[in-house]
């Protein structure tokens, strides 16, 4: 019996008899990070971090949720399990599963790089990695974020003397809050669309300090948003809404907008390519510090990234499953039960 | 070449029209090589230099320089759809400063030509080592030939006025012709006059607003003139001082691209403007539009370039005649000397647009039920007393389309998209039923949005019965409304068919596969 099998439900350790990020509801599943593709409704119990917790149970309601700090240990049914630092979205984790000396990592969605809001990813020695491989291609690969914080805060100081509002979109639940957090607030206020700020709230109150951001509502007046930014999730970016600002410039701040065709299809002005995912090279990386001899590849570029680890060297094999990626962020499904 | 880069992704960041002209203007006035703004016109203009180095060779040396095997460069530049951006995203971050001039790698590229490919390759890598990402990306544009920046002519010709303070036409006069910068300067091209360029300047054109509805609120027929709507590209031809000039609806010159019009400027009088469509035409017939596209793209017009896709110039209206403007005379009296001055000519080349023939709308109706059999989009109708206009401007001119043909079809194969969406499956080939069998028939991808792009997606992932590389054969299961311009036979498609724009219309979901369309209503639609 191997310590992990893919089934229609999801990643499933038959020993502990639990799923982890399952599509389908389950008895029991531990939940990587808050993201729809991740976090799904309808399982009858929950485990995640601490910190993950309270944006989960906002978005899916009354649900049954243990929660697990950073590093402890849980034991079930003799198989240990631990949560690490993922670096993807606040609360992130990948998860560690051990039992008889044999260790699997189930990495969900994650990235190398500190951004500073997340909790910083922390390679986790295995025998086993499951991996994404959202941008698993070479073209892709990010700037240090500082680099593009700067060139967003340029577009806006550029936008503010101009007259202009910026509108800048990011999804909702980790993108926002990064780009908030590295905004020079000494240009202007920020707003934020009733999405970006739901989750805004549900973050400051569980005592993570973000920088003030004030809603978007109906008592503004048009002039009152020039020189400003507004941060909206990508889904608000075709909408009505955005008619609200008289003059605006439009961002997007996506690992997507690496690419001069994806760039140009979106009706933005500006494309920062800003991703919470891991580029080409993090991905190597991260495979190698996790010492795995056989890796799993869930979703993204599985056939090429396949193929390109079984020449290096890896037992490489693709799982099918329905995590999106940076897709779905993209979709933005929080927004379904936001209003504005 | 940082100046250049840095108008190249002012340019790239930017969709709207005055921040490219403030750019380009921008550009001119800091630009401290002449030579620089010249290749800048000439780059914009499609003018580049010649290709020195396959790109064959270009893609073995970015996979070595990459570290990475050429299969995997091959797979990105797949998903990234254009070479020299591939390069620059697969080469390693890392570069040495440097300051030359765009002109400067210019020459560097050209000098390539005549080196061994050892040689060119020891070069190539060394400048890929000395630019940084986005000058990277603007040599390897430079190399392989295709430069694309979404700015037109016009566009260009506006900046250049504004840091010149020379009008527009007058430069769009001077930067016509075959010239290259090895052999002219900024100066003596750009800021010298010619006495020619008066003579060249066109009328701006009158544009027609699509109707919605049926011409029935217009009013009485009569005060109407009807003519077929040509699917060619809108033209101004003038005949001033013995000489000839084609303008088309970008306001660019072209006279270069339609050398079957130089006969014109012996037969027309001198003074003359015609306003007409650019066709391709043979053997009595317009021809596919394609055709009049790929030879606007070409540089140089071949004997068999004009030997496919001949042109005539399908006349509409006259503008000037005998050297007066008559833009204010009613339509019906410039109709008139139309009818003339294209009698008098009686060129091939030169054909007259021709009124139909209609007591009441009901009758014009019926002429537009046989538009395709004309090879036409639909209807044209102007009004009898208007003058002619500039610009878009609402009232006198209308284009009544006709309704695009429509056919239930089954998809059987999906292929992956590019960029953003290269994890999504967007392109999708269509069959129709024939027998027991379904005849794949077109591809088609437009028309579905990005939530219906998801849903197909995962569940071609579920459905998959073989791979071929990106493509993927499905479960035939899923019907969609398929929308198209035209259709003619075609030998070249197993189907025995070809369509013009096919497009999906929509989602049949209501539809079983067993409900599809069948070949034969397709091909009922051949001699609709
Ligand atoms: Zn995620």
């Amino acid at each position: 019996m191997s310590l992990l099998e893919f089934r229609k439900e999801g990643i499933y350790c038959p020993q502990a008899d639990v799923y982890i990020d399952p599509w389908r509801p389950v008895k029991r599943a531990l939940i990587t990070h808050g993201h729809a593709d991740h976090s799904r409704w309808g399982h009858q119990y929950y485990l995640c971090t601490t910190s993950a917790m309270p944006v989960i149970r906002y978005r899916l309601g009354d649900i049954n949720v243990e929660t697990i700090d950073y590093g402890e240990k849980k034991s079930i049914h003799g198989v240990q399990f631990s949560f690490h630092p993922a670096g993807h979205i606040l609360g992130s984790a990948q998860i560690r599963i051990e039992y008889k000396g044999e260790v699997w990592v189930v990495s969900g969605d994650y990235k190398i790089e500190d951004d500073g809001f997340a909790e910083a990813y922390e390679p986790v020695q295995c025998h086993s990695f499951i991996t994404e491989c959202t941008f698993g291609l070479p073209i892709y690969k990010w700037k240090p974020q500082q680099e593009v914080f700067d060139d967003i805060n340029s577009w806006w100081q550029k936008n503010k003397e101009e007259g202009k509002v910026s509108v800048l979109s990011g999804y909702s639940l980790g993108k926002a809050q990064r780009i908030i957090q590295h905004l020079d607030t000494s240009i202007g206020q920020i707003y934020t669309h009733g999405a970006v700020e739901n989750v805004n709230e549900v973050i400051r109150s569980q005592g993570v300090k973000l920088q003030d951001t004030i809603r978007v509502h109906q008592g503004l007046n048009k002039k009152d948003y020039i020189g400003n930014m507004v941060i909206c999730p990508p889904s608000a970016m075709g909408s009505a809404w955005i008619k609200k600002f008289k003059s605006a410039s439009l961002g997007v701040a996506s690992g997507w907008m690496m690419l001069r065709g994806a760039r140009r299809r979106r009706a933005a002005d500006r494309g920062f390519v800003l991703s919470d995912h891991v580029d080409w090279e993090g991905l190597n990386t991260a495979i190698e510090a996790s010492g795995a001899e056989r890796i799993f590849v869930t979703h993204g570029y599985t056939d090429i990234f396949r193929r390109w680890l079984a020449e290096e060297g890896y037992d490489a094999q693709i799982v099918e499953t329905e995590y999106e990626g940076e897709l779905t962020e993209m979709s933005d499904k929080t927004d379904s039960n936001e209003e504005e | 070449m940082k100046q250049f880069a840095k108008l190249f992704t002012a340019l790239d960041q930017t969709t709207k029209t005055n921040a490219k002209v403030e750019a380009l203007a921008q550009f001119f006035r800091e630009s401290e090589h002449d030579q620089d703004k010249l290749w800048t016109v000439a780059i914009l203009s499609h003018r580049r230099p010649k290709r020195t180095v396959n790109t064959t060779l270009l893609r073995h040396w970015a996979s070595e320089e990459g570290s990475i095997p050429l299969w995997l460069f091959e797979e990105s530049y797949h998903v990234v759809g254009d070479l020299a951006e591939t390069i620059a995203l697969t080469l390693p971050p890392d570069f040495e400063e440097q300051d030359q001039s765009l002109t400067y790698w210019i020459d560097f590229i050209k000098s390539l030509g005549k080196l061994e490919e050892e040689e060119k390759r020891e070069k190539v890598k060394w400048a890929w080592r000395q630019l940084n990402y986005a000058e990277r990306f603007i040599f390897n544009k430079l190399i392989t030939g295709g430069f694309r920046v979404g700015v037109s002519q016009k566009l260009m010709v506006r900046a250049l006025a504004q840091y010149t303070g020379i009008e527009e036409n007058t430069l769009a006069h001077r930067l016509m012709g075959d010239w290259t910068p090895d052999d002219t300067t900024f100066h003596d091209l750009i800021l010298s006059s010619d006495p020619m360029e008066d003579l060249s300047k066109p009328y701006p054109f009158y544009l027609a607003y699509a109707l919605d509805e049926g011409p029935e609120d217009l009013g009485a027929p009569e005060e109407w003139q009807a003519e077929r709507k040509w699917d060619g590209i809108r033209g101004q031809l003038i005949v001033r001082g013995d000489e000839l000039f084609v303008w088309s609806r970008g306001e660019e010159l072209v006279t270069d691209k339609f050398p079957e019009y130089a006969v014109l400027a012996e037969k027309l009088p001198n003074g003359t403007v015609l306003d007409g469509e650019i066709l391709p035409f043979k053997d009595g017939r317009p021809l596919s539009f394609n055709l009049l596209q790929t030879r606007i793209g070409r540089k140089n017009i071949t004997k068999n370039i004009l030997k496919k896709a001949p042109v005539i110039l399908m006349a509409y209206d006259l503008l000037e005649w005998e050297g007066q403007d008559i833009r204010q005379k009613p339509m019906e009296e410039r109709r008139k000397l139309l009818e003339y001055a294209v009698a008098q000519c009686n060129e091939e080349v030169l054909m007259l647009s021709e009124r139909l023939q209609f007591d009441n709308w009901e009758a014009l109706a019926e002429e537009r039920d046989k538009s395709r059999e004309y090879d036409s989009e639909g209807i044209m109708l102007k009004r009898k007393d208007s003058p002619y206009r500039s610009g878009r401007k609402r009232g006198d001119w209308w284009k009544w389309k006709i309704d695009p043909m429509m056919i239930d079809a089954v998809m059987i194969y999906a292929q992956r998209g590019h960029g953003r969406r290269a994890n999504l499956y967007t392109d999708f080939t269509f069959a129709v039923w024939d027998g027991d069998l379904l005849v794949p028939f077109t591809k088609a991808y437009s028309g579905l949005t990005d939530k219906e792009f998801r849903e197909i997606t995962a569940w071609v992932r579920k459905h998959t019965v073989e791979r071929f590389g990106p493509v993927r054969s499905v479960t035939p299961h899923h019907v969609f409304e398929i929308a198209f311009e035209g259709i003619r036979a075609s030998n070249r498609h197993k189907s025995g068919v070809a369509l013009r724009f096919p497009r999906i219309n929509r989602w049949r979901k209501d539809k079983p596969k067993e409900e599809a369309n069948t070949l034969a209503d397709l091909k009922a639609f051949l001699n609709a």
